[in-house]
């Protein structure tokens, strides 16, 4: 789960880690008058909240030097499509602008808590030099990134916040001011592990010319695994709500993702899926969508994957590819026939069955007597879809 | 031959008590797994069919001298089940169960390896999680993979035989099918799992495969996400005399939507794309399969031209 920056900044202040005076977020340019009053004096700046990185070079970053200009300012972000290196060419729309008292700063660092999938540990990263520039720095001077492990079980160590002071210039005489800036280091760790986070990015993490510490930007990205065990992250509003179809899947503990395509597939676990999209592909045919069933799903599991496939009115034909593990193949086929009935299926279907129990599924799909297309190759059932969605001159019926 | 289990494992389930766990504990005795106890706090004494269940792994590993488990407990609990495991005295232990948080795998691998450092000689593998489990054919079955599919002999001795490590569940199944059909046998066959932390990657195990005489190539089935295919294939390169071959899915997968830079830079500016591991492997000498319906006769050319 992405959160939103002024979302972030929240959760940083809960670990006392400081972030800018804001005024909080606005939705609409009306609301801009009273915001600036807990802002202190301009300059101010006006953040579009969006859940991906690269805003600035996008303009999605404006500063405003009165409260006229940052509400024409704030009336230009709001409703604006937001394309980044991140997000991908369809671009986020902005609906809410976060407005924070600009700070002198002196410098700009990068800093960062993730996961090390190659190491399985907590990875510390963090550079003298921050921006907008960091990958690119990466990738041509790697030895200015300073990499740190963190014990999980521990936490950063004193000498690693101390190691990493002398690496992005931070080191001081005062040992009041080095506590300071170790507390600041120990606590984003702390803020990673306490929200169960994949992700901790302070980009900037800007040194005021007091020489304070201070996070510019945050990015969070919680582990969705965790959310469980998180009730305080259930009451969060995201600015983009969810597609119904994506709602539902939602609910029914269904991985979702649409498509540009017109044959939907369901199909039971992420790498046959994945695969199952390849093949179509290959062999010159346009998934409308990825969909995981999960293993285990009920006959209602099947039903809400149909009504997700088919709310896509794009959807000429649908292809089910099962391979029954801990899935039973007769539980699908029931499923299955169900959901045919109940969605008053018109369109064609391709159903190929394979593994646990499926000679007792594939013998449900025929006592059905629906129109149901049964290939036991996945080759085959693939091009069968392909060539039944070409045929298929009607649009699902609304 | 085969690597990690064969018909002498001893092998316990913790959460066998539950839908899944009653049900694949079945399953795999069925299949011919010596499945000897099961584990759920409170139900100590009672049993499932005659596999008698015990409060704790410790009661079960004393009474049973097990020494591999399947876990089917529930995701908020299992890493702890993990860490029970260890703890008494389980070597192989395979983690069925989905949903597990990250940071729960961190601690569980800092744990383990604190374990394995006091215990070098018995080292403690951790299957998993989120993965179907592992098979050695007609042997030892542990995990949630339909028996069936596979076979253990090839069709003629000299068509060679193939150990399996995958990412995937499903999708394993898929190809061992292929390869099932095409008479070529399997040795041992691993779901190591979906998860980013899993507990075991490739690299450990096709070092395994290399040194098991009777396995002759190994089949590597990857997708998106991290480097654990271009580790595999750049130790494949510099310390393996068997061939591999390789199918990785989701090479039109649209790239991730993703968030902050630390993913990148961590990663070297590898996105994690199927295509850049399908250009990685290729370089190292990792034969590709087209399809993932390919994939069958993928391995049968590698196994022809040794």
């Amino acid at each position: 789960m992405k959160l939103e920056e002024f979302q972030a900044k929240k959760f940083l202040e809960k670990f006392r880690i400081p972030v800018p005076d804001n005024g909080g977020v606005l939705a609409h340019p009306d609301e801009t008058a009273a915001a600036l009053k807990k802002c202190g004096e301009p300059p101010w700046v006006l953040k579009a909240q969006a859940q991906t990185g690269g805003r600035g070079k996008a303009g999605g970053i404006l500063v405003a030097q009165n409260p006229s200009q940052a509400k024409d300012k704030i009336a230009e972000l709001l409703g604006k499509k937001l394309v980044t290196a991140q997000t991908g060419p369809d671009g986020i729309l902005v609906k809410r602008v976060l407005i924070e008292k600009t700070v002198e700063i002196e410098r700009e660092l990068y800093l960062s808590v993730t996961i090390d999938r190659k190491r399985s540990k907590i990875a510390l990263i963090a550079s003298a030099q921050g921006g907008m520039e960091i990958e690119h720095l990466a990738a041509t001077s790697p030895e200015k990134i300073a990499k740190f492990e963190i014990q999980a079980l521990s936490g950063l160590e004193p000498y690693q916040a101390r190691a990493l002071l002398f690496q992005l210039g931070l080191f001081d005489q005062d040992p009041k001011i080095v506590q300071e800036r170790v507390a600041f280091f120990k606590n984003c760790v702390q803020a990673f592990v306490s929200l169960d986070a994949s992700l901790l990015e302070i980009n900037p993490l800007a040194v005021t010319k007091e020489g304070k510490l201070i996070a510019l930007d945050a990015k969070i990205v919680l582990d969705d695994n965790a959310l469980y065990r998180h009730p305080e992250f259930k009451d969060l509003e995201f600015s983009v709500p969810l597609s119904p179809a994506e709602e539902e899947a939602k609910k029914a503990g269904i991985s979702y993702i649409s498509l540009s395509g017109n044959i939907g597939c369901m199909v039971n676990g992420a790498g046959l899926a994945m695969a199952t999209i390849d093949i179509l592909k290959q062999y010159g045919g346009d998934p409308a969508n990825f969909l995981d069933v999960g293993g285990g799903a009920n006959v209602e599991q099947v039903t809400a994957a149909f009504r997700i496939l088919l709310t896509d009115k794009k959807v000429r034909a649908l292809l089910v590819n099962i391979f029954g593990g801990i899935m039973r193949c007769d539980v699908i086929a029931e499923g299955i026939v169900a959901a045919v009935k109940e969605t008053k299926l018109v369109i064609p279907l391709v159903v190929r069955l394979e593994g646990n129990r499926s000679e007792e599924g594939l013998k449900i799909l025929s006592d059905s007597h629906l129109n149901i297309v049964s290939i036991k190759g996945l080759a085959e059932a693939a091009q069968k879809t392909i060539e039944l969605s070409q045929k298929n001159k009607s649009a699902v019926p609304a | 031959m085969s690597i990690l289990i064969d018909k002498k494992t001893r092998v316990i389930c913790q959460g066998i008590t539950g839908g899944a766990g009653s049900f694949h504990s079945r399953l795999c005795k069925e299949y011919g797994t010596q499945m000897v106890g099961g584990v759920s706090p409170g139900k100590g004494g009672a049993a499932l069919d005659d596999i008698p269940i015990f409060d704790t792994v410790r009661d079960c590993v004393e009474k049973t001298d097990a020494d591999a488990t399947m876990i089917f407990v529930p995701a908020p609990f299992a890493a702890d089940a993990i860490l029970e495991a260890a703890a008494s005295g389980i070597k192989i232990i395979v983690c069925i169960t989905e949903g597990i948080p990250v940071l729960d795998m961190v601690r569980v691998k800092e744990e383990l390896k604190l374990f394995n450092s006091a215990n070098k000689k018995d080292k403690i593998w951790l299957i998993g999680p989120n993965c179907p489990g592992l098979i050695t054919p007609e042997e030892c079955k542990i995990g949630i993979m339909p028996g069936y599919i596979h076979r253990r002999a090839s069709q003629q001795k000299q068509v060679g035989r193939a150990g399996i490590i995958s990412r995937s569940g499903t999708l394993t199944y898929e190809a061992v099918w292929q390869l099932t059909q095409l008479g070529i046998g399997q040795t041992t066959v691993i779901g190591i799992g979906g998860d980013p932390i899993p507990g075991t990657h490739y690299i450990e195990l096709i070092e395994m495969f290399e040194k098991d005489a009777e396995t002759d190539m190994i089949l590597l089935i990857g997708e998106i996400g991290g480097s654990a295919e271009e580790d595999a294939a750049l130790y494949f390169k510099e310390k393996m005399s068997k061939p591999v071959c390789a199918f990785i899915a989701g090479k039109t997968a649209p790239e991730g939507k993703r968030m902050g830079h630390a993913g990148a830079i961590i990663e070297g500016g590898s996105r994690g794309t199927a295509q850049e591991k399908i250009a990685f492997l290729k370089t190292m000498g990792i034969q590709i399969a087209p399809s993932p319906a390919e994939i069958g006769i993928t391995v049968q050319k590698v196994l022809q031209s040794r």
